[in-house]
């Protein structure tokens, strides 16, 4: 694999594993994975439901140690986590602090970070503005519709200055129209910041029509099963783009590899967990 | 819901800045119908001595005991005794939270000796602080340490329990937000940990509260530490039979004091949680 191309590797992960050790079970959420991200790319992960994408973003979060294999981030191996690494969660009512304004959760990250009190206002006014959510700095997140508060994690997100976003199904919970807009905004921060982003998803058509690169998970224990390069123009519309011809070729090619992925772990008997993958893939893509 | 997110107006009509709305008619209605039957009870407790249902030796009427109340409330003596009474109750509080509190952080974030513990705290919790009267009495007499050890005895468990159960539930995912955010373990305890707490230590709080006005009571009543409790055992051998009830009024207005208070202040500690804030918008 081989996507440096003109910039230099940002993330890196090398034969990534996770087993998870319960008593006398042992699930290998994770068997190999290696793959890695170039400075200011936008990748998209997808997979079968199960696949363990959530496990591998907190190996990558510095979350969780691996069971084996090494993430690094700009060169520095990853084992705690990183200080230009910030991370949406999907459960955005959880992530946030009900206890805190808007504000004060986006500013936080950025006390804890010893920013100077100027600054910190800078970067809040900032993000907040970048997200549209201006008017309710002094609003606590519960006071706000679902897809206001994973803009207000964004944010969170952004204020922090990281060099590599790492979103986890951060729009799995919102309704389809809120969901375009996210994910319009998610591209509009990423082609201003030239931030890293990671964006994990199970939606198909999302993350074709968000990425630069999809990368293809495999069912539990994980493999990168294939890596496509989306070659869709930089300026993309959630009418026309979805309409292209080469993103339904994409999409086409991405939804095979799902199916192949779910078929082969049928036909692998040590992997029983993953029969509900068929419905939730086939389900998104019937969505849009 | 066209275009560019980043700069269109924000979602729905504006939730977040809506103002808390004025009182309904039931809000009205509801203090209306409670002040009704007090009046009412009142009326009856009046009554039923004069009517000659229960002798005015057991009984007096309301007003007399009113009366008898309004003129305690005159002396000095009356209010000493309210305020000792105040700082039993506020002392042994404050010393219980304080202990629960730093006990409950320390021993919720170690959790081998937290179940190191555990049978010892279900041992001792059971244990009614009034059985341990006897043994004040032996340390500190009547003075107002007796009173204290009961209060915090009682105290401590409730408040204690509450926080390690408020320790354990914190968000998964709210802890791994902070982690990913760099904040140390300390700033972890004080923006995520403290705050996950409250709603429950506010709980034991608040039954603390009402607990520790009954022993604060009792400790005088039975031991003789000064305090409301012992004017009521003087006032009861000294057969002053409208001043024990104007005594006994005294120490339930003091309970209504007391517990409002505590609302109030859970409601302003806690406006931001679910138990108060009302209804979130989806």
């Amino acid at each position: 694999m081989n996507h440096q191309g003109e910039h230099g590797t940002m993330l890196k992960v090398t034969g990534l594993q996770k087993v998870y050790r319960g008593g006398a079970t042992e699930v290998e959420a994770v068997r190999d994975l290696t793959f890695d991200l170039a400075e200011g790319e936008l990748v998209c992960l997808v997979g079968p439901s199960g696949c363990g994408k959530t496990t591998l973003l907190k190996c990558i979060a510095g979350l969780m140690p691996p069971t084996s294999g090494t993430v690094e981030l700009a060169g520095r191996p990853v084992t705690a986590p990183p200080p230009d690494m910030a991370v949406v969660f999907q459960e955005y009512g959880r992530s946030l602090f009900a206890w805190m304004s808007v504000r004060a959760n986006v500013e936080l990250p950025l006390k804890e970070k010893k920013l100077g009190k100027a600054r910190r206002a800078e970067l809040v006014a900032e993000s907040l503005e970048a997200v549209g959510l201006t008017a309710f700095a002094d609003a606590y997140p519960w006071q706000l519709s679902g897809g206001m508060q994973q803009r207000v994690a964004i944010a969170r997100a952004i204020a922090y200055e990281p060099q590599v976003l790492l979103m986890d199904e951060p729009f799995a919970a919102v309704d389809a129209q809120t969901r375009a807009d996210l994910e319009d905004l998610i591209r509009a921060i990423w082609r201003r910041m030239g931030v890293t982003v990671l964006f994990v998803t199970h939606d198909i058509d999302e993350a074709v029509y968000l990425g630069e690169r999809v990368l293809v998970l495999s069912s539990s224990p994980t493999v990168v099963q294939d890596d496509i390069t989306v070659d869709l123009p930089a300026e993309r519309d959630q009418l026309t783009t979805r309409q292209d011809e080469r993103f339904t070729e994409l999409r086409a090619r991405v939804y095979a590899e799902i199916q192949q992925a779910k078929n082969s772990a049928k036909g692998a008997p040590e992997n029983p967990a993953d029969g509900a993958g068929t419905g939730a893939a086939r389900a998104s893509t019937a969505v849009h | 819901m066209t275009a560019t997110p980043a700069t269109r107006a924000p979602d729905p009509p504006a939730p977040a800045v809506r103002r808390r709305r004025g009182p309904t008619r039931a809000d009205l209605g509801r203090p209306l119908l409670g002040a009704l039957g007090i009046l009412a009870l009142l009326a009856l407790w009046e009554a039923v001595p004069r009517l000659g249902v229960v002798s005015d030796r057991y009984l007096p009427p309301a007003t007399d005991v009113l009366a008898a109340l309004g003129v305690r409330a005159t002396t000095p003596g009356f209010w000493t005794a309210v305020g000792d009474t105040l700082a039993g109750w506020a002392l042994g509080l404050a010393i219980a939270f304080a202990a629960a509190v730093v006990l409950g952080f320390t021993l919720g974030a170690l959790p081998r000796v937290r179940a190191y513990t555990t049978s010892t705290v279900d041992f001792l919790r059971p244990i009614p602080s009034v059985a341990l009267i006897p043994l004040a009495v032996l340390l500190y007499g009547t003075d107002i340490r007796s009173t204290l050890l009961l209060v915090v005895y009682a105290c401590f468990w409730l408040i204690y329990i509450q926080v390690l159960y408020g320790v354990a539930d914190v968000d998964p995912v709210a802890e791994q937000t902070a982690r990913s955010y760099g904040l140390g373990r300390l700033a972890r305890v004080r923006h995520v940990v403290w705050p996950t707490t409250l709603p429950y230590l506010m709980t034991g709080v608040r039954l603390a509260a009402a607990v520790a006005l009954i022993l604060s009571i009792t400790a005088q009543l039975i031991i003789g530490s000064p305090g409301i409790g012992r004017e009521i055992a003087v006032a009861q051998s000294s057969g002053a039979v409208e001043s024990v009830y104007a005594l006994i009024v005294a120490t339930g207005a003091l309970g209504v004091v007391i517990n409002t208070g505590v609302r109030v202040l859970e409601r302003r500690v806690l406006r931001w949680h679910t138990s108060v804030r009302g209804e979130a918008t989806a």
